[in-house]
């Protein structure tokens, strides 16, 4: 297939999208599935085929909409009338919908009001496909504007022009550290060595994060698309994209799209009947978090136990098999069409000064709106929270928002005005990390949250270095000791030695931000750990303390 | 070739392309503590008891793998590494079960030596005492998990040298273990060559052989061993 003969399924495809005057897309993300959303489909398909059909209807499953506590979720798309969204659909409602769509009096019940402000308030990029497309037809990403973007680059790019775009851009990584992308695809750029690799980090390892298992679930041939520009930018031919193990649905989706891609002629050999060869092969991970970090990541994908070595050498010089490697995260690539089409410098009007366009947030915890958002970088924390997220349930109030996960911090209400971008987080003592936003009600003991992290982190540790593999053992003890009512200041003053030393000396990033959750909460919540320790008492009633000294009264 | 030039705690001192700041240090007599080193042994990086400072980078450096490069300078003995290596130190010392008066390597042994050059008396971390299961399988060696510091010197040794991959490391964090081939007793093993190498090159008394009342202790045997099989030279 040539470019042309893409531009011919485009407009084909356009074209008997405007013929279809009515499209039904439930929700068919891992979240709505395991609430019933397939049962959803069914019913739509059921009644469609019994004949109360309408000419011109369409069923599609489609990616994450986003408000994942109210699922599943149905939209209604009618040429010339708003948009209808049903939340909590059950078949019932589903056949209910099909029935009544040729009167044009859709059932009442259930509909979220129009401009819900859960929607209203995001800005979609990187989902910007999320209810429009069937995330198993290639045909319906290639008419929603897919795969123009690897056209555009190579029949009218050379590599050196998609580099000045992605660095024009602004783009950060969005696995957590915020590494400048188009500084980083210059650098293997310009490596020496034939046999370049391309990896996509989707190991999304961090607690509560879901950003790029709905990526992949909802729009895979993205991430496809993004890995294949890379490809061409940096002169590699094979790719690998590494998922985690419990991601079944992202897996299948994924490996749909990359035979879909191949049969297209936009992935393999001679793409689109250019010189330009690129070929992607999924790996799955085994549940270890530290996979995620790159250089351990790395390791498991040549087949060997997964634990990360000191750099430099960066994976940009010598990565996997000791070849040139990029390695971008699922939602840095799944940036890459849009820069490419629109321009680095429209995507560059997006977002603040350091940290340009937008970003996804999985939220979580104590909010009305639990699911997935995606807003300008720049966005505060209130509107996230609040506005979009609906507020804390229950008549409660905000106590904190975790971001980063067990390598970032809680910010506490003080701050709740920030503009969030990876700057004014680390500035606070957290990070912007991944994009797991996990939000605090009262209920929640934060000496309680800094143990149920570095748990985590000690669990996950690989072992390979002393701080870490027994720094978090320690860390965890003394919490330990706090949460039950037995520990002494001494035990406040090894814990902020613990945590400079493991911060300090440990070989990857894990170990290095393992301490970050003790040193936020101990920044913005002292008084709680005091409360541990000298009074042997848990402020928000969290902590039972069987073995605390008897109170003095 | 070209030489480099640096300053290692003030001192000048030159070093070739393919030196370590930990190389260099010990030509010129300067110690700089480790654990998972071992002259003819690829590098580990994970004891992290060699990470020095060097002047302008707020990070710490492993001195193990770091390149004695061009103009550093490098201070190996600050307040705070000197802080940090203690604490990993004690750190070790809670993680297993080190009881320096029944133990074959006592005297003998390198994590007993840092705690002495330390003048370490006393942890402050509370003892994990994890009691794990001894290997006495072998028909000539030991294998006592219980003061294994997962330096990984005999999986390296048996991989690298012996070319026998006997020894891997089994699960992660706190829970990680040196294992023979897939979790065999060592006796059993089909790979071992019973060479002995991995216990020659144990930091502690995880290794030792049967019968033995002290273990010895011989840093240069590696390097013996590969200048006899390279340039055929029995030389020490
Ligand atoms: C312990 C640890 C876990 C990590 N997990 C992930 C992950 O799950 N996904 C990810 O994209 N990056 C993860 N990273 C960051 C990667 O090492 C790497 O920086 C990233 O994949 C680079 O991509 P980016 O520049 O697009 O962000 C992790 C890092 C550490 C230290």
């Amino acid at each position: 297939m040539t470019s042309d003969d893409l531009d011919t399924v485009r407009a084909r495809e356009r074209a008997a999208f405007a013929a279809a005057p009515c499209r039904l897309a439930v929700c068919t993300a891992a979240g709505c599935l395991s609430s019933g959303a397939g049962a959803v489909r069914d019913a739509l398909e059921r009644t469609a085929a019994d004949g109360a059909d309408s000419p011109g209807l369409r069923i599609i499953g489609t990616g994450c909409l986003g408000l994942c506590h109210a699922g599943p979720l149905l939209r209604v798309f009618r040429a010339g009338a708003p948009d209808v969204t049903y939340a909590h659909a059950t078949p019932d409602l589903a056949a209910a919908v099909v029935r009544q769509l040729p009167d044009g009096r859709l059932p009442d019940e259930r509909q979220l009001p129009a401009m819900h402000p859960f929607f209203a308030h995001q800005h979609p990029v990187v989902l910007e496909n999320a209810g429009r497309i069937d995330c198993e037809r290639i045909e319906d990403y290639v008419a929603a504007g897919g795969y123009a973007a690897l056209q555009q680059a190579m029949t009218e790019m050379k590599p050196d022009d998609v580099i000045r775009e992605v660095v024009a851009s602004g783009l950060r990584g969005r696995g957590g550290a915020g590494y400048p992308t188009g500084l980083k695809w210059s650098t293997v750029a310009k490596a020496r060595g034939a046999g370049k690799f391309v990896v996509c980090n989707a190991d999304e390892g961090d607690p509560g994060a879901f950003m790029d298992r709905s990526v992949l679930e909802g729009d895979p041939h993205r991430v496809i698309e993004g890995m294949a520009i890379a490809g061409f930018a940096v002169g590699a031919e094979q790719g690998y994209i590494y998922v985690r193990g419990e991601y079944p649905l992202a897996v299948s989706r994924l490996r749909v799209a990359i035979r879909q891609a191949e049969r297209m002629d936009l992935l393999g050999q001679r793409i689109l009947d250019t010189p330009f060869s690129f070929r992607i092969d999924v790996r799955i991970g085994a549940g270890a978090f530290v996979c995620g970090e790159e250089t351990a990541l790395i390791a498991s994908i040549e087949g060997k136990r997964g634990a990360p070595r000191p750099r430099p050498p960066y994976p940009a010089s010598f990565g996997l098999w000791g070849r040139p490697t990029l390695i971008n995260n699922v939602e840095t690539y799944a940036n890459i069409p849009p820069i490419i089409r629109s321009g680095g410098a429209a995507y560059a009007r997006l977002g603040t000064e350091r940290s340009k366009g937008t970003k996804v947030f999985a939220l979580a915890g104590a909010i009305v709106n639990t699911g997935l958002i995606e807003v300008p970088m720049g966005t505060s924390l209130r509107q996230i929270i609040f506005d979009i997220g609906g507020g804390i349930p229950d008549g409660r109030s905000f106590k904190a928002a975790q971001t980063g996960g067990p390598s970032g911090g809680c910010i506490p209400a003080s701050h709740l005005d920030l503009p969030v971008d990876y700057e004014a987080l680390a500035g606070i003592g957290s990070i912007m990390g991944s994009g797991g936003l996990i939000v605090m009600d009262d209920r929640s003991c934060m000496v309680d949250v800094a143990r149920f992290f570095m748990e985590f982190c000690r669990d996950e540790s690989c072992g390979k270095c002393i701080p870490c593999r027994a720094g978090t053992v320690q860390m965890h003890t003394l919490l330990m000791r706090m949460t039950t009512g037995v520990a002494a200041e001494r035990d406040l003053t090894l814990l902020e030695q613990l945590a400079d030393m493991v911060t300090r000396t440990s070989l990857c990033g894990l170990g290095q931000t393992a301490a970050n959750p003790v040193v936020s909460t101990l920044r913005h919540f002292r008084d709680e750990y005091m409360a541990h320790i000298l009074e042997h008492r848990c402020p928000a009633g969290v902590c039972r303390m069987p073995r605390a000294p008897e109170r003095a009264s | 070739m070209s030489v480099r030039t640096l300053t290692i705690n003030g001192q000048p001192v030159s070093a070739t392309e393919e030196q370590t700041i930990l190389d260099v240090a010990r030509e010129h007599g300067i110690d700089i503590p480790t654990l998972c080193h071992f002259d003819g042994l690829s590098e580990h990086a994970g004891c992290r008891l060699c990470l020095v400072e060097i002047a302008g980078s707020p990070k710490l450096h492993a001195a193990c793998v770091t390149p004695a490069a061009e103009g550093i300078e490098v201070t190996t003995h600050s307040d705070r590494v000197t802080a940090y290596r203690r604490q990993i130190v004690e750190l070790l010392l809670a993680e297993r079960n080190h009881v320096c008066s029944v133990c074959v390597a006592n005297r003998n042994c390198e994590l007993q030596d840092l705690a002495v050059a330390m003048n370490l008396h006393h942890v402050r971390y509370e003892p994990q005492d994890p009691q794990l299961a001894l290997d006495a399988s072998h028909p000539r060696f030991i294998m006592d998990p219980n003061r294994c510091v997962l330096c990984t010197r005999c999986v390296r040794v048996c991989d690298e040298i012996e070319g026998a991959h006997t020894w891997d490391v089994m699960a992660r964090g706190r829970r990680a273990m040196i294992v023979s081939d897939l979790n065999q007793p060592w006796g059993e093993s089909p790979s071992c060559t019973g060479c002995g190498k991995c216990v020659r090159v144990c930091p502690t008394g995880a290794l030792f052989e049967k019968g033995a009342t002290t273990t010895v202790r011989d840093p240069d045997f590696l390097t013996y061993l590969k200048t006899a099989r390279e340039q055929k030279l029995w030389i020490r």
